[in-house]
């Protein structure tokens, strides 16, 4: 690790100033779990560390009866491990108790995850299967970004030059909703080879009025997987199997190592798009 | 950088870079060489510590970001020349061979203990995920989490 | 031997208490005063010529006190040594000179090039990214195949090719087997290589002592004894001068049976420079710079009759051995060629294997190291056989199984197996998996389209290493035992053991032999200023050598004790017997003497037998007369998933004969270790070198070592064949799990694919492996 200067701001105001300031001499710190293993490579060697974790009011995750706030830098375990959210979403800390491990958990934040975008991490399928809105801070005040429009490309997201990302808002689902996430663990790092996350929401007559499924692990960047929904909005179960073979439908380009070639990750994308489906209609119902 | 910490019930001020990681902190500055360090990629566990109640690895955390937090090391489970129930498992039931892993296999045990008393052996199997260890193949090491979450809750 | 309250029992070791407290001192715990930290510069290229190094900016960083390359130590520090290099056995061996700091050219990626002192760790690494270092780099070779190839570069360029060495062995009549057989069974296979990842990275510590002339170097070492001779020869020092000290050593798996670069270089900067110097290996070094493992291809063919009775084998082989070799490298599948009978009668064997240099780091011992290689491969082509034939593997196991009244038995090897009852553990092991049932269940999955496999290992292996003449470096093993003044005993053993127990298993044999409480028995090794020179911890040997040496010394101070005390009791020393804690005259304890009693008789020296010696102190150095030959019976049982290709481990029975067991628990701790290791093998783990000579899995992040929740529960039995090679009856444990596991699991996920016409995959067994297979049928 280079050395570097390291700022600790108590509020959202001084650490804005703080990254406009040091633009890209300065990294920003949330729980470390990418940022510090990358310095500690000299693969990231920033002059400045701007450390987040003391910024008042942005570990809060509250579950209200419309809205589930997550503070950007809520760790992983605040989300599996918070009361309501099993009955309100379940989807959350599902997703969240199949990121790393239990230390991995207690420190690693759910903004820092999703800003840094990498191609195998897991929340940004569940983001995109709950539709989130990611609020940014910015040097011309806030906006807020919906996670379909958030991840761009490998590592890259619409977060701009100087912005943090401060909250992540959900919707709490309707009744009669039902969400699950299911992946393959690369066997050395846990990342995912794929995962999926399926968000359904059901009718009266038991058919799927909405569905949202994310994909992570597969492409460059995570990505809702739309022919899937297409296909199944409007029916029931029985759809399962035919919709998930959409699951890569308009991916361009897949994900590749030696770990898994991108037919094998398109393959699971499909496999686990009809179980995590599967496993959500039957929560919903 | 000045901080101040209270490492297994000791308060302590300390003049650090930066850039030193926590767990270069407490073995070559607080000078407690029970926590060690196994890999560079936050994967092996080896030197897992409490930090504010929670287990964390802490080669993946600045000693500046410990500022004012409370530390429990593997030299702090023993109380008053009492072994810690989860010490005395690993010993009962052969949990260790090298040893190198043992500290921070006990303290994610100690973790997962503390938020679930009576865990099945697949919670302690998934509990343990972030600890590897090369030597035991884990099995006594879950009999030693299950000895101790035994002693610990009758 | 009496067998009484100790030896046979479950008991906790006697060296955890400091593991468990953090109270242990592994090589990075140990702090001196004015101590400098070194961080090594390592070759970003697989092979490269060095044209130029500038260190200027690198020497004036505040803090850095000196920088060495390959041209200033190359005349003072030499070559790093190989002990099994005799052109005898290994026609047309070329043993190229292996520097500590490269010179001239690097040749694998992690190849260390230069070596910064620095008062801080931080400001050594901050260092190393002054040095600039001028390459040119060259084509490399990443693989055996790509060694041989015409045209291929030249890694060393005193000769003209990569042909590493050949090596052969052939028994019986190989010739006749092929021309009788009924079929011939054939098959390529690959031993992946691996790396073996002990939990704590090498790391040395070195002291220069001006005054004395002596150097002290602490290293994370299985054998401190032979790294200590090495070190001096390399340093050109005095032998009597240099301690080495094995410290609390966080595993080994083989990797630290060697005598690497740091261990030199870091002593010879310690005297340079004059101050104490310190060296932690991180993991991405580990795997770039200590040893890989396995890493061999071959050609099989097995002479079969149509009943499946094997008459021969034939192994044509390549070995990736790496840029150069380590200690041992070239010895390491001879020892795949001594096993490649396995359990079974054939005697007409013969294996050829040439070995390639590559830009890759050396291949050498890691846990099993060789004979993993063997029973793999025979255990898996007899699953072909049973496939090709349509046979029952386990008929076919029976068929050939050595019977349990051939021993001693000799193999087409000219080996001589101990003792062995193979058809005992593999019943057991049934009876445990309740096979008949498990079958049942297989066939009925199947119709619901799910895939179970059950998968067998019946292994045997070669451990207690071993007669010095079949060992590069000496075989034998020592100990001494005294009996201090008090009665406390004190044994110096030449094995170093880091983590197999020793400290607990040897006082076990050492309170009923002397009749004496546990407590009051210190077992020390690893220091070679304290203990006599011995050989070391590896090959499944410590108890099985190192134990009997210290049997027989401790043989020799007791028999002067019973000599003391019958003089002392006015008996005579065939009447004298070990009753509560009391040597006494049989039936009459009372009168008895405690060992704290007579040994203060001994070195008080007054009250002696005229002629006995004053002390109590013994040492005996033991060559074994042949090896010991561990076996048993493993089952797997797997679920492949349809779907994915997944693998889940459902069951896993290992029942083993180890000889007599002197502690079950640790015995149990050994094979479930063990076991990971070869699950590892078999699922997971693997070293990939791309094209240019990077190690594309050189973290945690990217190979794969085994984790709690891949494991069920271990079904673990013996059965309890003693070994006749030494007193004790024991044969070894160390090793017997990760020789066992890896074959089974195979043969289980390839038993579960059956479905699919599967006949054999190379390992790992990626899921995406094993879907590929099941989508092409």
């Amino acid at each position: 690790m280079t050395p570097f200067d390291y700022h600790a701001p108590k509020t959202l105001r001084s650490a804005m100033r703080l990254v406009q300031a040091f633009g890209d001499d300065a990294k920003v710190l949330a729980g470390g779990h990418s940022l510090i293993p990358s310095m500690k490579l000299r693969l990231a060697a920033p002059s400045v560390v701007i450390d987040l974790s003391g910024v008042a009011g942005l570990k809060r995750v509250t579950a209200g009866n419309e809205t589930i706030s997550i503070g950007a830098l809520a760790t992983h375990y605040a989300v599996e491990s918070h009361r309501l959210l099993p009955s309100k979403c379940s989807l959350l800390p599902e997703t969240a108790a199949e990121i790393g491990d239990a230390q991995v958990r207690n420190r690693g934040t759910v903004g820092g995850s999703i800003a840094h975008a990498d191609p195998a991490a897991d929340w940004p399928a569940t983001m995109l299967a709950l539709d989130a809105q990611f609020d940014i801070a910015g040097p011309d005040g806030e906006r807020a970004v919906a996670a379909s429009d958030f991840f761009v490309d490998l590592f890259i997201t619409d977060l701009q030059p100087g912005e943090i990302l401060t909250q992540i808002r959900i919707a709490v689902p309707a009744e009669c909703s039902g969400g699950a996430y299911v992946k393959m663990r690369q066997s050395a790092s846990g990342f995912a080879l794929a995962g999926v996350a399926a968000q359904v929401t059901l009718d009266d007559a038991g058919n799927c009025a909405s569905v949202a499924v994310g994909v992570t692990g597969v492409a460059p960047a995570a990505y809702r997987a739309h022919a899937v929904e297409d296909a199944l909005v409007g029916q029931g179960i029985d759809a399962v199997a035919d919709a998930a073979a959409h699951a890569t439908d308009g991916v361009e380009e897949f994900q590749e190592d030696h770990h898994a070639s991108g037919d094998y990750r398109a393959h699971l994308a499909r496999v686990f798009t009809q179980r995590a489906l599967s496993q959500a209609i039957d929560r919903a119902a | 950088m000045k901080i101040e910490v209270t490492v297994n019930g000791e308060h302590q001020s300390y003049d650090v870079e930066p850039r030193m990681l926590l767990v270069h902190f407490l073995r070559d500055v607080v000078g407690l060489t029970g926590t060690h360090v196994g890999c560079e990629t936050s994967l092996c566990g080896a030197c897992s510590v409490m930090l504010n109640g929670d287990a964390v690895k802490s080669c993946t955390v600045l000693a500046v970001q410990a500022n004012g937090a409370e530390i429990t090391t593997i030299e702090g489970l023993a109380q008053n020349g009492e072994l810690h129930p989860i010490q005395e498992g690993f010993w009962e039931c052969h949990g260790l061979q090298c040893g190198f892993c043992t500290p921070g296999m006990i303290i994610a045990a100690h973790q997962l203990l503390e938020r679930n008393p009576k865990p099945s052996e697949a919670d302690i199997r998934r509990g343990i995920e972030g600890n590897l260890c090369r030597c035991t193949g884990y099995q006594h090491i879950v009999d030693a989490v299950q000895y101790a979450s035994k002693k610990m809750t009758t | 031997m009496p067998v009484s309250k100790s030896v046979g029992a479950r008991i906790k070791r006697r060296e955890d208490p400091r593991l468990i407290q953090g109270l242990a001192h592994y090589v990075d715990d140990i702090k001196l005063p004015n101590l400098l930290h070194v961080a090594i510069l390592r070759s970003p290229y697989a092979h490269a010529r060095i044209n130029g190094i500038n260190t200027d900016a690198a020497q004036n960083l505040s803090g850095v006190k000196s920088v060495v390359t390959g041209d200033d130590v190359k005349d003072v520090i030499g070559g790093i040594p190989c002990a099994a290099t005799d052109p005898e056995g290994f026609p047309g061996i070329k043993v190229p000179h292996h520097p500590v700091l490269a010179t001239g050219k690097v040749r694998f990626v992690g190849e260390p090039v230069a070596a910064v002192a620095a008062t801080d760790a931080y400001i050594a690494q901050d260092a190393l990214d002054l040095i600039e270092v001028d390459y040119e780099p060259l084509d490399a070779i990443n693989s055996a195949e790509a060694a041989f190839a015409d045209g291929a570069p030249v890694i060393h360029e005193d000769w003209d090719d990569n042909m590493a060495f050949t090596w052969s062995i052939a028994g019986g009549d190989v010739d006749a087997a092929f021309a009788e057989a009924d079929h011939v069974v054939s098959q390529r296979i690959d031993h992946q290589r691996l790396v073996p990842n002990p939990m704590e990275t090498r790391g040395v510590v070195a002291q220069y002592l001006p005054g004395k002339d002596q150097l002290n170097l602490w290293s994370s070492t299985q054998i401190p004894h032979l790294l200590r001779t090495q070190i001096s020869v390399m340093l050109s020092m005095a032998e009597n001068h240099v301690r080495v000290i094995a410290p609390e050593v966080g595993g080994g798996f083989g990797c630290k049976l060697n005598v690497y670069a740091e261990e030199a270089l870091l002593g010879h900067m310690a005297k340079y420079l004059g101050q104490p110097v310190k060296w932690i290996e991180g993991r991405r070094e580990n795997f770039l710079h200590t040893i890989h493992g396995r890493d061999q291809t071959g050609d099989v063919e097995l002479a079969v009759k149509d009943d499946g009775t094997i008459l021969g084998l034939n192994y044509t082989v390549t070995a990736d051995v790496g840029a150069y070799y380590q200690l041992l490298t070239p010895a390491i599948p001879t020892l795949t060629g001594l096993m490649l009978c396995g359990s079974y009668t054939f005697k007409n064997v013969q294996m050829n294997l040439k070995a390639a240099f590559t830009n890759k780091m050396a291949t050498d011992a890691y846990r099993g190291a060789g004979r993993p290689e063997a029973t793999y491969l025979i255990e898996r082509m007899i699953d072909v056989v049973a496939h090709d034939l349509d046979l029952d593997p386990l008929a076919v196991r029976r068929k050939n199984f050595i019977g349990k009244d051939a021993f001693p038995y000799e193999t087409g090897t000219a080996l001589a197996y101990d003792s062995g009852d193979y058809t005992a553990a593999l019943d057991k092991a049934l009876k445990i998996a309740d096979y008949e049932a498990l079958r049942e269940q297989q066939a009925e999955l199947r119709e619901e389209g799910r895939y179970l496999g059950i998968g067998f290992s019946t292994y045997v292996e070669i451990c207690g290493m071993g007669p010095s003449a079949a060992m590069p470096a000496g075989g034998w093993e020592s100990s001494t035992v005294r009996v201090d003044p008090t009665g406390k005993v004190t044994v110096l053993t030449g094995v170093s053991p880091h983590g197999q127990g020793q400290e607990t298993t040897f006082a076990q044999l050492i309170a009923d032999g002397l009749g004496v409480d546990i407590d009051d028995i210190r077992i020390i090794h690893g220091d070679t200023d304290a203990v006599q020179y011995g050989i070391g911890t590896f090959g499944s040997r410590a108890t099985a050598v190192g134990g009997t040496a210290m049997v027989h010394a401790m043989g020799k101070v007791k028999d002067k004790v019973v000599d003391i005390a019958a003089h002392l009791l006015e008996s005579n020393p065939q009447d004298i017997v070990i009753e509560d804690g009391k040597y006494c005259v049989q039936g009459a304890p009372e009168s008895g003497l405690t060992l704290g009693e007579i040994a203060m008789v001994a070195h008080v020296g007054v009250e002696l037998p005229e002629g006995t010696e004053p002390g109590l102190a013994e040492s005996h150095f033991f060559e074994p007369p042949n090896f010991t030959y561990p076996f048993g019976t493993h089952i797997a049982v797997v679920e492949v998933d349809a779907d994915t290709g997944e693998v889940e481990i459902e069951r896993y029975i290992a029942v083993d004969d180890c000889g007599n067991i002197i502690n079950p628990l640790i015995v149990e701790g050994q094979v479930h270790g063990g076991i990971a290791q070869g699950v590892g093998q078999a699922l997971y783990e693997e070293a990939i070198y791309d094209e240019s000579g990077q190690m594309i899995t050189g973290s945690f992040m990217d190979y794969a070592l085994p984790k709690a929740h891949n494991f069920p529960r271990f079904e673990l039995a013996n059965t309890v064949t003693p070994s006749p090679v030494n007193p004790m009856g024991v044969k070894g444990v160390g090793e017997a799990g990760t020789i066992g596991s890896t074959p089974a699991i195979a043969n289980a996920v390839i038993d579960a694919l059956k479905p699919f016409g599967v006949r054999h995959i190379d390992l790992p067994l990626r899921p995406e492996k094993l879907w590929k297979l099941m989508q092409e049928t």
